[in-house]
């Protein structure tokens, strides 16, 4: 952080940041906006900007009619469930790819990736039949288990990426000092790839946050998270945008939050990491 | 390098996870297989038979299944191209030191946070419609023509969506790796006076490369099985039609069997993809 | 050894009975998110008063998800679902697979003969009623009186297809951005395809011969789109070939369109003037004909029926009583007013003065619906069910390719020839592979 800035740089950068900002983001605030007004006003030509009857009916009848909060909650026990449950299995993999390849690390870690391969509507049938026969259909823990094995590949790929970045001979050099492997691992491994492990999570976790084909078709009340609860929203004979806004806006709430902190965390993790 | 014990711990660490996908991948594959052969149609099981090769047939002789072909490897090369430019220059400035340099990230890595079909469905009914959408409202403030999204450039418009929803997650990867550029040699770089540009290409995009690999490899993953997205705005048709979208439709057709077929052929293509990536970007993955 | 096992099957059956007496029954109710359907769930206390021992579960998925959903579940019998909110096109097909229980334990004041006969005849096979319809509908043109008043036209009660074609033409100004016609164009089979489907029959187009052999290679076919694609091309509004229901909704809500020829169920809300612009200059038409003896319009009914699957089939039949019987229309009426109940299913409701008072559109949609005859659709002799569709499992895909090729003939990226002999293409070889054609 040594770096010496000069102010009208750091204008200039700033502008051309917030700019960027602005533009990636804005379908999403002007998503959240719509959500504030009545159907009429969301189908408006022109459009209303800021200067409308803002209300929050919207919200009210989602509320009224779902169950949000069951949906809420199903949805950060699946995402953060499996992508925990992911980085227990894939964080020694990486490791051991990242740090005492083989022959055929190669082969297999694009082994893994091709699990992902089969277009999912293809393999419905099969897990469902599966789910069906295992009593596991509109299950917690069913679901559970098939968003850990559908990002597992994804974790241990960015993990093997990260865990890359860290250069051997640091570890080298810790293995000459007598260090076991564990506290390798724990001591000299670890707060370096607290960033690298920090951004898996955080991607992860959304990747299954957004999966929407097997949490739609292997759960029905019980386990459904808010994947099923947006899919209510997302069409009806009649206006719907201002309602589709705010069901969406709520869908994205929770995780919108989590990554709000995850980001706190991941600056720090990240400045931390560079410092060595 | 390596010691004997190491490497058995290696083999240990690696086990139960190769395992466990392998039984993932292994069983729906297998009955995935046997369904290709087989006529069965879910909504007639009487008919249930061995069919032979048919479904393998009908599947490759289907008119649309070039045109599906052809558009899912520009939709996957078309997102790929904008995210991992997008993402390396968004990173890149994200990566400056600026004021509100929190709230700015979170606002990049926002479209990730939006489901697809969310985000489909915001695209098309807010902004891409063509009598009361933001972007109608642009052109015709400007006096410039109507663009008429779906109708007129409907590949192009599912682009734009998939890319948007996935340049925050090229930039998150991006701007991790170059976070961890050694600062030393960012300053030694500057003192040394080297050109931004020299700078950029000689130290930056080489130090990126093995993250521009994972975001390639990832992203391909994902973008060959795009759905929801054409699903909500165009619902497929010749020039959006992509192949999991037919397999889909053969699906809906109740046709199972068919559908399987399909599956197989789409993971047969996607591991040529696949292959041919890392043939072109796999040097990068070598230690 | 046999008394064991006599002991433990009535240990089991004593447990169960015991198990059912006590156990509140929990309604799995899959459903879409329409307006009607969004009431009714508002108003489920009336029904869990009367009725305690029943939780409700609401399961709301977007009409081809649920579809799609329901599909598999009930021909994997995974009984996930105890009612199901279907329309005309499954009911038929699953009562003849033995996938539904056939409703005939409704109860005596359900009334079974009040309901419209069209509607009646959609929901059964081998006059058996397998599904109670929660709201039905048919298709007729909606226009603007303003418009019309203006260009010297008179919109007869039952136009002809040329009359709305020239009169979209006048209507239509490119200076004010007023648009002649409406109609669907985004590829579905019940988008764009139930539109079309509906207007082929007017041009005395089949879907398939007596043999089951595609028709898309004769000329009624041609007939029928070459004049939909030029009238939309003529008079309709930039972007035609992505619009569905809510697009043209939109479009008429807000002052943009002449016609509209659309669902029934529309006709409440351009009237409402909360919603509407244009609410106070609405008038309703029959769907338009070519005096071939038939109107281009469809038939729908949303309904409520229950697997077999099902483990609560008394609970379940108990609902459907409640929600589709008149103890339900009385309550919506005087919860929420005449012109928000269900409409299109009960001849008692066309008979109340009330309701004919609160409703302007009461009239033409029952002459709608009752001029729809699902089992006999077309001019020529055809094999199959249904008005807008084809009621046969393959149908969704088929309807949904055939759909395309039509949207993208709208859009202007094929030609008129080029979609119908793909459709034909198409069509044929999954009739073929299916077994239809030998």
């Amino acid at each position: 952080m040594a770096r010496a800035v000069s102010t009208r740089r750091k204008i200039l950068v700033t502008a051309a940041a917030w700019l960027a900002g602005l533009i990636v983001f804005f379908p999403i605030l002007w998503m959240v906006i719509t959500s504030f007004k009545t159907e009429g006003d969301a189908s408006a030509m022109p459009p209303v900007f800021l200067f409308f009857h803002w209300t929050t009916e919207n919200y009210a009848e989602i509320l009224e009619r779902s169950n949000y909060f069951l949906a809420a909650w199903n949805s950060v026990f699946l995402s953060i469930g499996s992508t925990l449950l992911g980085l227990v299995f894939a964080v020694p993999a990486a490791w051991a790819m990242a740090f005492a390849p083989g022959r055929k690390t190669k082969d297999l870690l694009l082994w893994m990736l091709s699990t992902k391969m089969m277009p999912a509507i293809g393999a419905l049938m099969p897990i469902f039949l599966l789910f069906n026969y295992l009593g596991l259909l509109d299950n917690r823990w069913g679901v559970l288990i098939v968003m850990f094995l559908l990002n597992l590949p994804i974790v241990v790929w960015m993990l093997y990426t990260y865990f890359k970045e860290i250069p051997g001979e640091i570890l080298e050099a810790a293995r000459m000092d007598g260090a076991s492997l564990w506290r390798e691992i724990i001591y000299v491994l670890a707060p370096m790839a607290v960033p690298g492990i920090a951004s898996t999570l955080l991607l992860n976790t959304i990747l299954a946050w957004n999966e929407a084909f097997w949490t739609i078709n292997l759960t029905t009340f019980d386990a459904a998270p808010l994947t099923q609860f947006i899919a209510g929203y997302s069409a009806r004979e009649g206006l719907f945008w201002a309602t589709l806004s705010a069901a969406s806006t709520l869908a994205i709430l929770p995780i919108v939050v989590l990554g709000w902190f995850s980001q706190k965390q991941l600056v720090r993790g990240l400045t931390f990491g560079a410092v060595k | 390098m390596a010691t004997q014990q190491t490497r058995l711990l290696a083999r240990a660490a690696v086990a139960p996870s190769v395992l466990m996908l392998f039984i993932w991948m292994i069983v729906p594959l297998v009955m995935t297989i046997w369904f290709s052969f087989h006529r069965y149609d879910l909504q007639n099981l009487d008919t249930y038979d061995w069919s032979g090769w048919e479904n393998y047939y009908y599947f490759l002789t289907d008119p649309a299944f070039i045109q599906a072909l052809i558009v899912t490897l520009t939709l996957v090369a078309s997102v790929l191209v904008i995210t991992v430019v997008g993402g390396v220059l968004l990173a890149l400035l994200m990566d400056q030191p600026f004021f509100g340099q929190g709230i700015v990230r979170l606002m990049v890595l926002a479209p990730f946070f939006v489901m697809p079909t969310v985000s489909a469905l915001v695209w098309k009914n807010l902004f891409m419609n063509p009598d009361s959408g933001l972007f109608t409202w642009i052109s015709q403030s400007l006096h410039l023509p109507v663009v008429i999204w779906f109708t007129n450039y409907p590949l192009l418009s599912i682009i734009l969506i998939v890319a948007w929803q996935w340049l925050p997650f090229a930039t998150l990867i991006l701007l991790t790796a170059i976070q961890s550029l050694d600062e030393e040699q960012k300053e030694a770089a500057q003192l040394d006076g080297a050109k931004p540009l020299s700078y950029f290409f000689y130290i930056v995009l080489p130090h990126l490369s093995r993250a521009i690999t994972v975001v390639v490899l990832i992203e391909t993953i994902f973008l060959l099985n795009t759905f929801a997205e054409i699903k909500v705005t165009t619902n497929g048709g010749p020039s959006t039609s992509n192949l999991p979208y037919l397999v889909y439709l053969t699906q809906q057709a109740s046709d199972i069997g068919g559908a399987s077929a399909g599956a197989l052929i789409a993971v047969v293509l996607a591991n040529i993809v696949a292959m041919f990536l890392v043939r072109l970007i796999g040097k990068n993955l070598e230690a | 050894m046999k008394t064991a096992k006599t002991l433990l099957a009535l240990a089991g059956a004593l447990a169960c009975s015991v198990a059912s007496a006590w156990a509140a029954d929990t309604l799995t109710i899959a459903t879409v998110n329409n307006g009607d359907m969004v009431r009714m769930q508002k108003l489920t206390d009336d029904f869990t008063k009367a009725n305690p021992d029943v939780t409700l579960n609401w399961v709301t998925l977007e009409e081809n998800a649920l579809r799609e959903k329901v599909t598999t579940d009930i021909a994997t019998k995974a009984g996930q679902f105890d009612v199901l909110t279907i329309g005309t096109y499954e009911v038929p097909i699953w009562a003849k697979k033995g996938w539904l229980v056939s409703l005939d334990k409704l109860g005596a004041d359900y009334d079974v003969d009040d309901l419209l006969t069209p509607i009646r005849a959609g929901l059964s096979y081998e006059d058996k009623l397998y599904a109670a319809p929660f709201y039905g509908e048919s298709s007729m043109v909606m226009y603007r009186k303003d418009l019309f008043a203006k260009a010297g036209l008179t919109m007869p009660e039952s136009p002809t297809w040329d009359f709305v074609a020239d009169a979209a033409r006048k209507i239509a100004d490119k200076a004010t951005g007023t648009y002649g016609i409406c109609l669907r164009g985004k590829a579905g089979w019940g988008e764009n395809m139930a539109f079309i489907t509906a207007m082929s029959n007017s041009f005395g187009a089949r879907w398939f011969d007596e043999k089951w052999h595609p028709q898309f290679d004769q000329p009624e076919w041609k007939n029928t789109l070459s004049f939909y694609v030029k009238l939309l091309k003529d008079a309709g509004p930039p972007g035609a070939s992505s619009n569905g229901f809510n697009e043209n909704l939109t479009l008429f809500n807000s002052g943009k369109c002449g016609m509209w020829i659309d669902a029934t169920v529309a006709a409440s809300f351009v009237s409402d003037p909360k919603q509407s612009k244009v609410s106070d200059q609405v008038g309703f038409a029959l769907a338009p004909n070519n005096g071939l003896g038939k109107n281009a319009n469809w038939l729908w009914a949303w309904s409520l029926a229950i697997p077999k699957s099902s483990k609560h089939i008394e609970a379940a039949e108990k609902f459907i009583a409640w929600a589709t019987g008149k103890h339900y229309i009385d309550l919506v009426a005087s919860k929420e007013g005449w012109a928000n109940v269900p409409p299109g299913t009960r001849k008692s409701l066309y008979a109340n003065p009330e309701y004919q008072k609160a409703a302007p559109f009461a009239k033409l949609t029952l002459d709608s619906i009752m001029s729809a005859d699902p089992t006999h659709p077309t001019v020529k002799p055809v094999p199959y069910v249904g008005v807008q569709f084809v009621a046969i499992p393959e149908f969704q895909g088929i309807g949904t390719t055939v759909g395309q090729q039509f949207s993208a003939a709208l859009a202007g990226s094929t030609t008129v020839d080029a979609a119908l002999a793909s459709a034909q293409n198409s069509t044929t070889r999954t009739m073929t592979k299916a077994g239809y054609i030998k």
